[in-house]
């Protein structure tokens, strides 16, 4: 169980976190996630049992908005910081 | 196909609700066939620092159709992220719901059987992607006028044996979707959208299958009753082999008529759920329940019931009567005004298409009427043509005696062409069997 | 000068406002390729806004802050100037809209002067975390300002500016206010909108802002306070005038001193001793002490540090380089870290043992500040266990540099406000004292805060500027 809590799979973390990492950062950020993750682990000495996690500090609630419409933003404004564009559209690397 | 599988299949409904604007943002959330990319926000966009509120209406919907569709509402419910990368979610996270849904435990009627929808909840559509090549080049292209459009999704336990039970449920969804007016709930244009869980197991068996295969991206019904049958055969004689099948997921290849694997990671997704810190949660009174309860019209069911029992008209005639509230008024508005019998109403709506939005149930009527009246004829006349045609049709008549009742039908005919086309069928009919007796 | 000098200069005819921002804009000139305050300077469009000011200081028309030069934490989203959040990967993002708080000051007849530089994303504690060049203290410039609203800081205390806005998720406001001899205001969570600023932890993120003067500082909350419809974690609770207050008598106020807090490793002596000389001039204001117990703070950071960057994975996802930005390998190695830790806390067979237990812990501390409000009317802490350190002193070690937060992260967990004021100095080191108080109670902190600087100079005791 302590081995568990305390290391980390980098590299799966990072594909989940679409974080492209080089083999140097994948041992430098293992070594220091790992000592971290070893530092939060007493949190497993807090009694809560019965304690209602915590989402919101407000204690608001329905929050909500009227359905009408509101003017956003023209197509240039939003395509204007597009690292690449086509016809109106954003364009990307090609996925399948 | 062998038939000692029987098909075991789950449905997962997606409907875009017709609200003015998008679930967590003032943009307009109709959004078919506008120009790219014009019906956007910072909040819709994902942009730096942007952030959601929920639009009250579409959640009184969810919880409308969730009623509609006999669920619970739980007293208290929340928006949850759903984290995962694509280039169609702007915010890097769907918001959706995780573990306590606006609505739980519905079910639907389909003849005999009882099919179980687990949930039915609320979360936000992505946008819209787009393969092209472009000078040799593939690209993908993304249009985000969809993002942010409010859907609900409806969830059924793995009740279905059959395809036709599958058709049906869909049907009667869309139906109920439609009577309650918040989604046009239209598969060509996207607004309904159906992915199929699929799996088999040897007949007899009662555990479910530890493995399902999903059908996603298929966007007519012709083409999902297709997958399905498909998807049945290939896991029905894979099974025969000994073949592991893998969960995954699969589309449908229109040309080839096969289901293909789709070109995604097969991991499944860790999507890390938690609840979302921008909003929040929500509770609900029994009295703001009831008050959405009260909003919901007369149902499919309820109203083909009633119109069956009110006005004696087939099941097959109130069926198609009650597709839509407006059609079903319409009936019930023409019997109201006037004399002539419900059945002949009913009969003379569903056989010729009158445009219902534009031409008055008055107006109909009068139409009917003046039909009827050139319809009409003396009896005496009646009489006459009837006697001729039969004196003129001695084997016809031979026929009928000897037990041929279809030849009836001819002999009517006759009648009405001497007559020239005046004179009630029905009425004729009637007094040819009494002659024939 | 403070900003209630410059209004009464301003109105007073004394100067005008494009005179005032000038200075500013010298000041940079002069001393900002050796303090990295700034990451983008809005020259022509300040001195434009001066003249404007100016106009309307001729025509008698009043607003709050009119004509009167302030920086803005790069952060904030502000309309047609880039936004980098400290960060390469958006250094040329060009927001479309203001933040709400940005719109507010402007409306109040502010002028923004520039963006600050930051740790990127808000991620760190001394503004060393920063993607571009690291901003120096301007007391010591071989020394950190605090962070992560660093650039902030430094604009206010080099006189580059009348007022720095911040975030302060889990000390970012008050650490680099008491590195830089600044008051420092963290709100009550939702008292101000967060709409258009860059998100690190939505259920963390407060926004403040930094001034020379308590006065100076009540004023700027008075105006970016306030319910905003388009955040809907901010609460429909009427702003006091927060100025108005100030001169209200302070006597008979009961301040908690909590134990565990005094008793916590790591504080140096020096500044031990800088509180405790500071707490006898409260004292003499007729205030009261009162030891109270805040029994799980010994687990707020680590309480922190699963919450936070857990959210903070969430809300980096969107910068992935489709809409706006650089690809997501431009994020900076804390940025990273932090993505990765989150993540992992979330992830499938880790969630309980460390999200939700970290939420259920938060509760706990949130209980432990309400069970301890009940006794006492508001706290006091040092708003750090040491002095400025040196650049370069805690870069190498993480958990270290996370550690510099002991005493402000626990007010973010529980939501409630805390003001850090000048309180001191080790040699030529500014020191702060922290002020909490429960939801909601800003103005107490303000009254109090006031009654103690009316007492000291502390806040006269400026740089060396030479020295740079």
């Amino acid at each position: 169980m302590q081995s568990k809590k305390t290391s980390i799979d980098v590299s799966h973390i990072a594909k989940l976190a679409s974080l492209p990492l080089t083999k140097e950062e994948e041992e430098l950020f293992s070594k220091q996630l790992s000592s971290t993750l070893s530092y939060v682990q007493q949190l497993g000495e807090v009694d809560t049992k019965n304690v209602e996690p915590t989402a919101q500090v407000t204690g608001l609630m329905n929050v909500f908005r009227e359905d009408s419409i509101v003017p956003g933003l023209s197509q240039e404004e939003a395509l204007k910081n597009a690292p690449g564009q086509h016809n109106g559209f954003f364009k990307v690397d090609s996925i399948f | 196909m062998t038939n000692t599988y029987e098909p075991v299949i789950g449905l997962e409904v997606h409907v875009e609700l017709k609200t003015n604007s998008k679930m967590f943002c003032g943009c307009p959330a109709d959004h078919f066939g506008k120009i790219p990319n014009t019906q956007t926000c910072p909040v819709c966009l994902g942009l730096p620092g942007a952030l959601p509120v929920p639009n009250k209406r579409a959640i009184d919907w969810c919880i409308k159709l969730g009623l509609a569709l006999n669920c619970t509402i739980p007293k208290e419910s929340k928006f949850d992220r759903k984290n995962y990368f694509y280039p169609d979610l702007a915010k890097g996270y769907q918001i959706s719901q995780y573990d306590k849904p606006l609505c739980v435990n519905g079910w639907m009627q389909i003849n005999e059987r009882k099919i179980r929808i687990r949930r039915v909840h609320q979360e936000e559509d992505t946008g819209k992607l787009q393969h092209t090549i472009v000078n040799n080049e593939r690209l993908t292209l993304v249009d985000f006028n969809r993002c942010g459009v409010p859907l609900v999704e409806i969830v059924t336990d793995p009740d279905f044996h059959t395809i036709d039970e599958v058709d049906q449920y869909v049907k009667k969804l869309q139906r109920i979707i439609r009577y309650l007016d918040i989604s046009n709930a239209d598969m060509e244009k996207g607004s309904m959208r159906l992915e199929p869980s699929i799996s088999v197991r040897p007949v007899g068996i009662v555990a479910l299958p530890n493995y399902r295969v999903e059908l996603k991206n298929i966007n007519s019904f012709r083409f999902v009753r297709k997958a399905i049958e498909y998807e049945i055969n290939r896991q029905s004689e894979m099974l025969d082999k000994k073949e592991t099948i893998v969960q995954q997921t699969r589309g449908w290849n229109e040309s080839k008529n096969v289901t293909l694997l789709q070109r995604e990671k097969e991991e499944a997704h860790d999507y890390r759920y938690f609840p979302e810190p921008d909003i929040p949660p929500m509770q609900f009174t029994d009295e703001f329940v009831g008050s959405i309860r009260k909003q919901i019209p007369e149902l499919p069911d309820e109203k083909k019931q009633r119109l069956m029992e009110k006005y004696t008209v087939s099941e097959a005639t109130a069926e198609i009567l009650t597709q839509s509230i407006p059609l079903a008024d319409y009936f019930e508005q023409m019997v109201a005004m006037s004399h002539i019998s419900a059945t002949v109403l009913a009969n003379a709506l569903v056989n010729q298409s009158v445009d219902i939005q534009h031409v008055r149930p008055e107006e109909f009527l009068d139409l009917i009427n003046k039909k009827q009246q050139e319809k009409h004829v003396d009896s005496g006349l009646v009489m006459i043509a009837i006697e001729t045609v039969l004196t003129s049709n001695l084997k016809a008549v031979e026929d009928y005696k000897k037990g041929k009742t279809t030849v009836l039908m001819y002999l009517v005919g006759m009648v009405k062409r001497e007559l020239k086309g005046k004179g009630d069928a029905t009425i004729i009919e009637q007094e040819l069997k009494k002659r024939l007796v | 000068m403070t900003i209630k000098d410059a209004i009464h200069a301003l109105q007073t005819k004394k100067f005008s406002s494009k005179e005032l921002v000038q200075g500013c804009l010298d000041q940079i000139q002069k001393y900002d390729n050796h303090l990295h305050a700034f990451l983008t300077v809005d020259d022509k469009n300040a001195l434009s806004g001066a003249e404007n000011a100016d106009s309307l200081l001729h025509q008698g028309i009043k607003k709050p802050l009119l004509g009167i030069p302030i920086a803005l934490k790069d952060l904030f989203s502000t309309n047609q100037l880039r936004t980098t959040a400290g960060s390469k990967i958006i250094d040329n993002y060009i927001p479309p809209f203001d933040a709400s708080v940005v719109t507010k000051l402007k409306d109040a007849g502010a002028i923004v002067i520039g963006k600050t530089n930051e740790d990127a994303w808000g991620h760190g504690s001394s503004g060393e975390n920063t993607d571009y060049e690291p901003t120096r203290n301007p007391y010591d410039t071989t020394r950190v300002p605090g962070g992560s609203s660093s650039g902030a800081a430094v604009a206010v205390a080099a006189g580059m500016s009348l007022a720095g806005t911040g975030t302060d998720t889990g000390s970012s406001v008050r650490l680099p206010a008491a590195f830089c001899n600044l008051v420092g205001i963290k709100p009550t969570y939702g008292r101000v909108s967060r709409y258009g600023i860059l998100s690190m932890a939505s259920s963390f993120d407060t926004i403040g802002h930094m001034t020379k003067t308590v006065y100076d500082n009540a004023l700027l909350s008075e105006v970016t306070a306030g319910f905003d419809t388009k955040d809907a974690t901010t609460v429909d609770v009427p702003v006091p005038s927060y100025t108005q207050a100030l001169g209200n008598k302070v006597r008979g106020i009961r301040i908690g001193i909590p134990k565990e807090y005094f008793e916590a490793q790591g504080m140096q002596k020096e500044i031990q001793e800088t509180i405790q000389a500071a707490m006898k001039d409260f004292e003499s204001l007729g205030i009261q002490f009162k030891e109270i117990s805040l029994p799980h703070t010994s687990y707020a950071m680590a309480c922190y540090y699963i919450l936070v960057p857990s959210e903070v994975s969430s809300n980096l996802a969107r910068y992935d380089g489709v809409r706006f930005g650089h690809s997501r390998n431009q994020f900076g190695a804390e940025a990273k870290r932090r993505i990765m830790l989150g993540t992992h806390a979330l992830s499938a067979g880790y969630y309980d043992a460390f999200y939700k237990k970290a939420a259920q812990v938060r509760t706990c501390i949130k209980n432990d500040f309400e069970e301890a409000f009940k006794q006492v009317d508001v706290m006091m802490m040092p708003s750090s266990p040491t002095i400025p350190f040196k650049i370069g002193e805690k870069t190498s070690d993480p958990l270290s540099m996370y550690l510099s937060d002991i005493f402000l992260c626990p007010v973010n967990i529980a939501g409630i406000p805390g003001l850090s004021v000048p309180c001191g100095f080790v040699g030529t080191l500014p020191v702060g004292i922290q002020i909490v108080g429960p939801q909601f109670s800003e103005e107490q902190l303000y009254v109090l805060a006031d009654a103690y600087e009316k007492i000291n100079t502390w806040y006269t005791q400026v740089p060396n500027m030479k020295a740079i």
